[in-house]
């Protein structure tokens, strides 16, 4: 197990697993705490590392304050600590990887749509796929150093970078690209995001059928 | 692996509420929401409900018609599979049973597959949406359904993981055999107990 941090209040884990994940680009794994007296907490959380035949995978744990588990993960799990998985789990929001595909993602949600560009990315198939990630301001963006290239827009809604040429605001249409041709559109965030982005999505031309959500709920 | 994971004692030594099944924590003032597809925008005007298959009398109801119906309110609580429980909320609608009623099942019906204006859909025993235990649902603590959480009307069952209470509901499709639904076919329990924590297959 390798923890790294992502921001201030998130921290990707490296799970080792006791044999290949097999996960699918969108997939979540159920991460299972058990206390001493035999209380258990679980939550689920979606895998970042792209789909590569490993026996590990990569969560983003982004720390609620009142949480129960997110704490735990973010504050007392330690490299080497052994922690009871299950997965991987969810057959609706996967990006099979070989058609295109719109991603869209507020805040954390950019967990799972990061499996998807990291899965093409791996296979030379990142034109098939369009990012854009709305955050607050650089300080909140997960995977920094890997994210930005030609097939990712960021849109920053408090304040970005002075490179920035976009006025912090938002996520507007315009910063959305055309419907993919043949392909889905994927929304991960909260659910006020999920929403308007949805929405937004409609008015690009995209049809509702062609729009998958994963709608994040902050519940510790 | 270690019996219990090191380092983690769970919400200190806070007596469990005895409404909570295992695995899940309440959730307190906050309703999650939790969907796979947009929300729909549906007009009471257009809308309707229906109860369909092995039936004697196959049953369109209009928004008004089904208002119209004897009245029926469940208060209690609800499980989410994602481990998140909503205690002590009430729901107004119509009871399942007077809708089944009204369209008469076949003996042969044994299995029902609800299905939403969304495609979204979720399967069941006809036991288990029969007997005062499922209801349509039209009002939350006294409130009209909010679009976001299956308004204009959803179904509840209760009983089972909330996935199963379809929103946006449009209709009860009665069958010989069982059908699984959305979630069914993509990972998760075809039954969903949240008492026996039936969360994904296998369980």
């Amino acid at each position: 197990m390798g923890i790294r941090r992502e921001t201030a209040t998130a921290k990707t884990i490296r799970i080792g697993l006791p044999r290949p994940s097999g996960h699918l680009a969108g997939q979540y794994y159920v991460v299972r705490l058990t206390a001493p007296d035999g209380y258990t907490a679980s939550r689920q959380f979606s895998v970042a590392s792209a789909p590569d035949g490993s026996s590990e995978v990569e969560i983003t744990v982004e720390r609620l304050p009142d949480g129960e588990v997110s704490p735990f993960l973010t504050d007392e799990l330690r490299p080497g600590d052994q922690l009871e998985v299950r997965g991987p789990i969810g057959g609706w929001f996967v990006w099979p990887g070989d058609s295109p595909a719109v991603l869209v993602g507020g805040g954390s949600g950019v967990v799972p749509l990061m499996a998807m560009l990291r899965f093409a990315r791996r296979n030379g198939t990142a034109h098939l796929v369009r990012l854009v990630v709305s955050v607050r301001g650089p300080e909140a963006l997960y995977y920094a150093d890997e994210l930005p290239g030609p097939e990712t827009t960021i849109v920053y809604t408090r304040h970005g970078p002075a490179s920035e040429a976009r006025p912090p605001g938002r996520l507007t249409a315009r910063d959305l690209p055309a419907p993919p041709v043949g392909g889905l559109t994927y929304i991960c965030g909260p659910a006020s995001f999920a929403d308007a982005a949805s929405d937004l999505v409609v008015a690009t031309g995209t049809s509702v059928a062609d729009i998958r959500i994963e709608r994040f709920s902050p519940t510790g | 692996m270690a019996r219990f994971t090191r380092g983690f004692s769970g919400r200190g030594a806070l007596p469990r509420d005895a409404r909570l099944p295992p695995g899940q924590y309440d959730v307190g003032k906050n309703w999650p929401v939790l969907t796979a597809e947009p929300t729909p925008r549906l007009d009471t005007e257009s809308w309707t409900f229906t109860v369909e298959g092995l039936v004697q009398m196959p049953t369109v109801w209009s928004w008004d018609d089904i208002r119209a119906l004897p009245g029926s309110v469940f208060a209690g609580d609800v499980h989410c599979v994602t481990s998140w429980s909503k205690l002590g909320i009430t729901f107004a609608g119509v009871s399942v049973d007077t809708l089944l009623e009204a369209a008469m099942p076949l003996t042969a019906a044994s299995h029902v597959l609800a299905y939403s204006y969304t495609g979204y859909s979720s399967n069941f025993p006809l036991a288990d949406v029969s007997g005062g235990r499922a209801w349509v649902v039209w009002d939350v603590d006294g409130q009209p359904l909010p679009r976001e959480h299956g308004g204009p009307a959803r179904l509840l069952v209760p009983h089972l993981y909330f996935w199963k209470s379809a929103k946006w509901i449009a209709g009860l499709r009665l069958l010989d055999h069982d059908e699984p639904g959305f979630w069914e076919v993509r990972g998760y329990h075809n039954y969903g107990d949240p008492w026996l924590e039936q969360r994904y297959d296998g369980d």
